[in-house]
């Protein structure tokens, strides 16, 4: 539902209090510098009050959806009649011999393949490029996080207007250039990469706004060494700089995997799966099971799928973080 | 470092400056285009698009927009759904936060992981279920089923957990020793001093919800209740037939430019509500 990432140096980890003492950070001094983390006071029921009105909440709006989405997932649900069977796996095994929903996943994957790389790789290269305190860094850095601000319906609707057949900006551009137009959209082969497009344009700034807060807390002092050296910018990059981002890399690909697994809005407005189901992901297959066909227990057994694969992203996320932590609690 | 070395490293800042904003203007150059476009006739633009300076101009899209559609019913919607989400989990989470970081109960520790597991939890597994749970109890086309299913999210919680974890005990100490209540404690000597992890995560909350598409695509079935990102998937669903390419530019145009003016006022923390929460 959330992605939320528990890196090490966020605050209440006093273990590396100082790094994390940049930008990101909205803790006061006072509380940054703090390394006592509980005033407790005396065991009482009474506190689980502070506690009750979010898990009531939680138990009713999470936990128990969880636990019957699991439930449905073995059932035959008739809508129109409430009728309901039990049948094991059967949702399953239907869904491994489903053509489009082998498709979907297979988009996914795709799909998730096209961005993550793009993401990881443009993300770095425009942080390392604005990481400078000028007017002109701001005013850029507004320009590639701007995007992320618009909902995901206006997002596709722009993107529309400018893949339109022959009347779009892309079409124009190609007449002007002297080309064969063509609407992405409308095409199997690239509608997929046309939707991954607009996704790394509308979300780029989160990966750019995270290595830049990483790259500001590597330490000034071992780039002074390297311009003693003369090593040239490659060769900084190379030696100093990647290796110190390296966690945050990692972090970085396995924030968008899990991310883009959940693609949907951008390609059930752009192309609605098409064109020949070239671009229906694994959570539009989930939308139109269950509110399209009134196929329940299949769409829940389809949104499982999906709840494995992601609980495998983020057991990946954590066993990188816990890694990431035990390394720099080394070097330090 | 020779001056040679010197002028060719600040030659080498200078490429990668400007090329940077090329991309900038590649970057910027869709919502431009419909940005000009939107002013332009629809008649006008059945036959041109690729005339985006130059006459001829009209406000006749946005006068449309403001005369016809539910845009306004829509943007209401998405204030009262956005808002009142927003509040409760600042509530919410801050009263569990508390709980969890700065009291002692029996279980505990039990139970905060029982709610941090719900962080892995993606909000497509738990959709069918709820949509069930919430035609049961009639919530479908409701500002309650609109706003409820998002308060479960763990998310607030771990952060104001690690918030309040790291104020410094000696603040509440005095207070203790008094016995001063612990909801006098929180409200009267924590509660201020949460104001910037506050800021964070009602920002954070305020913008996914306004955003979300998944859950009111799903709950809300009549227009009256569509919120802004839905009505607007709802004129695109017939974009061929729709009353013309400049009404739907002014609608992106219309619909984007607020919260886009939002975003540049409040820029700073935005941009740190977004990175900083997705990194905790």
């Amino acid at each position: 539902m959330c992605i939320c990432l528990m890196k090490p140096g966020l605050p209440g980890m006093p273990h590396k209090g100082a790094a994390m003492t940049t930008t990101l950070s909205a803790l006061p001094a006072a509380a940054r510098a703090s390394s006592q983390p509980k005033v407790k006071g005396v065991q009482h029921w009474s506190n689980a009050l502070f506690v009750l009105p979010f898990v009531l909440v939680y138990i009713a709006l999470l936990v128990v959806p969880v636990v019957t989405g699991l439930w449905l997932s073995l059932n035959d649900v008739d809508v129109l009649s409430g009728d309901r069977a039990f049948i094991g796996l059967a949702n399953f095994a239907r869904l491994w011999h489903d053509d489009i929903f082998r498709g979907a996943i297979r988009n996914t994957f795709l799909f998730v393949l096209m961005t993550t790389p793009a993401f990881v790789a443009l993300g770095l290269a425009l942080a390392l490029a604005l990481n400078r305190q000028d007017r002109v860094g701001t005013a850029l850095r507004t320009i590639f996080f701007g995007s992320s601000v618009l909902s995901v319906t206006i997002v596709t609707l722009v993107w529309r207007l400018v893949f339109m057949t022959d009347k779009g900006l892309l079409a124009n551009v190609m007449h002007s250039l002297g080309l064969a137009s063509i609407n992405p959209l409308t095409s199997s082969a690239l509608a997929l990469p046309a939707i991954a497009l607009v996704t790394v344009w509308w979300i780029i700034g989160l990966p750019m706004m995270l290595f830049l807060a990483a790259l500001q807390q590597i330490p000034e002092e071992i780039y002074e060494a390297a311009a003693m050296d003369n090593a040239g910018r490659w060769r900084t990059f190379w030696s100093i700089t990647l290796p110190q981002l390296r966690k945050t890399v990692a972090l970085v690909a396995i924030i968008e995997v899990i991310l883009q697994f959940q693609l949907f809005g951008q390609a059930q407005l752009m192309t609605n799966g098409g064109p020949n189901n070239s671009s229906r992901p694994l959570v539009q297959f989930i939308y139109e099971a269950g509110f399209q066909q009134w196929a329940l227990g299949y769409s829940a057994a389809a949104a499982q799928v999906l709840f494995g694969l992601m609980l495998i992203g983020v057991a990946l996320q954590m066993w990188i973080s816990k890694r990431g932590q035990t390394q720099s609690g080394e070097s330090t | 470092m020779s001056a040679r070395q010197h002028a060719g490293r600040r030659m080498g800042d200078h490429l990668i400056l400007a090329a940077v904003m090329v991309l900038a203007l590649l970057w910027i150059a869709p919502l431009a285009w419909v940005f000009a476009l939107s002013f332009k006739p629809n008649a006008f633009l059945a036959q041109h698009t690729d005339v985006v300076l130059g006459a001829p101009y009209t406000l006749k899209n946005y006068t449309d927009i403001l005369g016809t559609s539910s845009v306004f019913r829509w943007i209401a919607n998405s204030c009262i759904v956005s808002v009142t989400q927003t509040l409760l989990t600042l509530v919410l989470c801050s009263l569990a936060g508390y709980g969890f970081a700065r009291t002692a109960f029996p279980g505990q520790k039990a139970l905060y992981v029982f709610v941090l597991a719900g962080l892995a939890v993606p909000e497509q597994a738990v959709v069918i279920p709820l949509h069930r749970l919430f035609a049961d109890l009639d919530l479908h086309n409701t500002y309650s089923g609109l706003i409820l299913p998002r308060l479960a999210a763990p998310f607030g919680v771990f952060l104001m957990t690690q918030y309040f974890k790291a104020i410094p005990k000696d603040i509440e100490e005095a207070a203790l020793l008094d016995s001063t209540p612990r909801w006098k404690i929180f409200l009267r000597i924590v509660l201020p001093l949460s104001i910037p992890a506050q800021a964070t995560l009602g920002i954070f909350t305020f913008l996914t919800a306004w955003n979300d598409y998944l859950w009111p695509l799903i709950s809300a079935s009549k227009p009256d209740m569509y919120t802004l990102t839905l009505g607007l998937a709802a004129t695109q669903s017939n974009f061929a037939q729709s009353e013309g390419i400049g009404y739907l530019m002014a609608q992106a145009v219309f619909a984007g430019l607020p919260i886009f003016v939002i975003y540049l006022f409040f820029q700073k923390h935005i941009v740190s509500a977004v990175a900083g929460t997705t990194v905790r």
